[in-house]
């Protein structure tokens, strides 16, 4: 914690009614604040211009390969966990100009993107899992040697507004890899959400100054005590786990398990659970040019490993079956990232079992692949 | 460049769609204009030039004896042939006759069926002549027309995308509709192009541009029967633009043991 006046961050109480006066106070200070909101039957992130735009009273039913809106019996805010849509989308953009060339008399001129016009954004509404996928993809986008422009000017500028959750979905796993459901550590604010408003906690200088505009008292003992106990059935309500212990060797050691081949049956290769999964970070890269080769843009999009031509290499796809790509993808998500990024990629969110047209789950592999080896 | 390239657009059994996507380039027209010779394409123009053409823009199926003639024509006076849409490059919706008895559809069809000399089949260009590049879709999406062009103009080869429709999808967030609709979508077995237009409207994908690679067809209609749609709703899906499409032909004809074998 920073320095600052210890009284500040005591955690504070925000009345349910002034909640819109937080949003109002993140747009004073030039925020776009982007946060969930019901679209195509589903809850996920695009700009909240008043606190209405949230679906209050309104729950997600998560199972593998569904997912179901529907309306709860009280009017809590943020009475749901995470739908398609992850930060991702606004921090590493699924389509970027990185640099654009243009032919001139003295030979190309070459604007590379540097970050400069990038969004201040204030995301409103992140989950544990979600705050642990932003740090892994951090290590990724700018801990490393080669720190990316685009991401590295949008996280800087980014104001967290964490949310602890207080239900779990049957997809949620987030227990078992240690990252949640308890908000602990990268956000600027956290709330949790009681019956009759927030309990809000403080990360740092810049949420102090923020909450401090809007005159808070600080929470009584009692919604303490409630705000504990709603957090507790988070962690309380989860069924599904990934257990962790010794799982980089059990899959590293078991490349050729009769498993591989069985789940490539049902896998699709369609690329869902890479979209879907916040830390995921492959993309390529290509040029665009006009019809006279004069103006060219490189593009970056979203790719992904399940693609046939992503591992495209000079004679030959390295990667020319279904079983190899959802190995690769498997391996690398909970074993080599380990080896790559001193942890592993996945964050217990389970989108990636939602999100399955075909309803493979992740923790289901792992568990069949361990039950037969040890 | 010192010549222009030479591009002559061919009709087959089509609906013209596909060439209505060339003249639909209506910001790039005039320049496409000045950067193409174009010397044959009686959609647009009466100017008919014989060969021998850069690139002739293939369009449509062939289902009669004279259309499978005349492509091998196009092909002797052509150095790059490329096929665009479905028909072309699958037989388009037509190629349900190859399903359907010949004789029972010209006497459904004409009153006086002597007169018309068609093939039992309407087959994709490539069962006929060896083809340069294929551009998918019913219709053909116009950046992957202006890709070609683009790539004829520079003299590098075409790169078109090989994804899956969902990967479009997720760039542009919308939601999966089979997963928070139960809505069969072909999506994640049919290749990119469009860039993922049903499903922003809420529908499945009807499958325009035919099989993504190594798709798994049979995985995604388990699940659908198992979600609920019904075998013959989803031999209909599969029989529509790209329904002669090896994949999606083989699969619709698993599911529906009752057809005749196909021709």
């Amino acid at each position: 914690m920073t320095s600052g006046s210890p009284g500040l961050d005591q955690p504070l109480f925000l009345p349910r009614e002034r909640l819109g006066a937080l949003i109002s106070e993140l747009q004073s200070r030039g925020y776009i604040v982007v946060g969930p909101v019901i679209r195509q039957a589903a809850i996920v992130y695009d700009e909240l211009y008043t606190v209405d735009d949230l679906p209050r009273g309104w729950t997600d039913l998560q199972e593998a390969g569904t997912y179901r809106l529907e309306r709860r019996a009280d009017e809590q805010y943020f009475g749901y966990v995470v739908g398609p849509h992850s930060w991702k989308q606004f921090l590493f953009p699924p389509v970027a100009t990185v640099a654009t060339a243009v032919a001139t008399e003295a030979g190309w001129n070459v604007t590379a993107a540097d970050g400069r016009d990038a969004p201040q954004f204030a995301f409103f509404g992140m989950r544990a899992c979600e705050l642990a996928a932003v740090a892994v993809q951090d290590r990724v986008f700018i801990q490393k040697d080669y720190a990316d422009p685009i991401y590295k000017a949008r996280r800087d500028k980014a104001f967290f507004v964490a949310v602890n959750c207080t239900q779990a979905a049957p997809t949620c796993f987030c227990a078992s890899m240690n990252t949640g459901p308890r908000c602990t550590v990268g956000f600027d604010l956290a709330l949790t959400e009681i019956d009759d408003g927030f309990v809000v906690e403080i990360g740092g200088e810049r949420g102090r100054n923020v909450i401090v505009a809007l005159g808070l008292a600080a929470a009584t003992n009692d919604a303490l005590r409630d705000a504990e106990a709603a957090r507790r059935r988070a962690a309380d309500g989860q069924t599904r786990s990934m257990p962790t212990e010794g799982l980089r060797d059990l899959l590293v050691g078991n490349p050729n398990h009769p498993r591989w081949t069985e789940v490539a049956e049902r896998c699709l290769s369609c690329t869902n659970c890479t979209q879907v999964c916040p830390t995921c970070f492959c993309s390529s890269v290509r040029e665009v040019t006009d019809l006279d080769v004069r103006q060219v843009e490189r593009r970056r999009e979203w790719d992904s490993c399940f693609n046939f031509d992503f591992s495209y290499m000079n004679g030959g796809v390295v990667r020319n079956s279904v079983r190899s790509r959802y190995r690769q993808w498997l391996t690398h998500k909970l074993a080599t990232w380990h080896d790559q990024f001193g942890e592993s990629g996945c964050v217990g969110c389970g989108r990636c079992i939602t999100w399955c047209p075909v309803e493979i789950d992740l923790t289901a592999e792992v568990a069949a692949i361990r039950g037969d080896v040890s | 460049m010192t010549k222009r390239p030479s591009v002559a657009v061919f009709k087959f059994a089509s609906c013209d769609g596909c060439q209505l996507t060339l003249l639909d380039c209506e910001d790039e027209l005039l320049a496409l204009g000045e950067k193409l010779d174009i010397p044959y394409f009686l959609e647009a123009t009466d100017r008919r030039e014989p060969g021998p053409y850069d690139v002739a823009l293939v369009e449509g199926s062939i289902t009669t004896p004279h259309d499978a003639r005349r492509i091998l024509e196009v092909r002797q006076q052509t150095k790059f042939l490329v096929t665009i849409g479905a028909c072309a490059t699958a037989g388009g919706i037509q190629a349900l006759r190859n399903w359907a008895d010949h004789a029972d559809v010209l006497n459904a069809v004409y009153a006086s069926p002597q007169y018309i000399a068609s093939l039992a089949t309407s087959t994709a260009i490539a069962d006929h002549v060896p083809v340069d590049f294929e551009l998918r879709g019913c219709p053909i999406d116009k950046r992957q027309l202006l890709e070609v062009v683009r790539a004829l103009i520079a003299g590098r080869r075409p790169k078109t995308p090989s994804h899956s429709v969902c990967l479009d999808c997720k760039r542009r967030g919308t939601v999966c509709v089979v997963v928070a609709r139960g809505v069969p979508c072909l999506g994640p077995v049919t290749q990119s192009g469009c860039g993922a237009i049903c499903p922003a409207y809420d529908r499945g994908c009807y499958g325009c541009f035919g099989p993504s690679v190594q798709p798994n067809l049979i995985s995604l209609t388990t699940q659908f029967q198992r979600q609920g749609t019904a075998r013959p709703d989803l031999v209909r899906g599969l029989r529509l633009f790209n329904a002669y499409a090896p994949e999606f032909r083989r699969e619709c004809d698993r599911l529906d043991p009752a057809t005749e074998e196909p021709r």
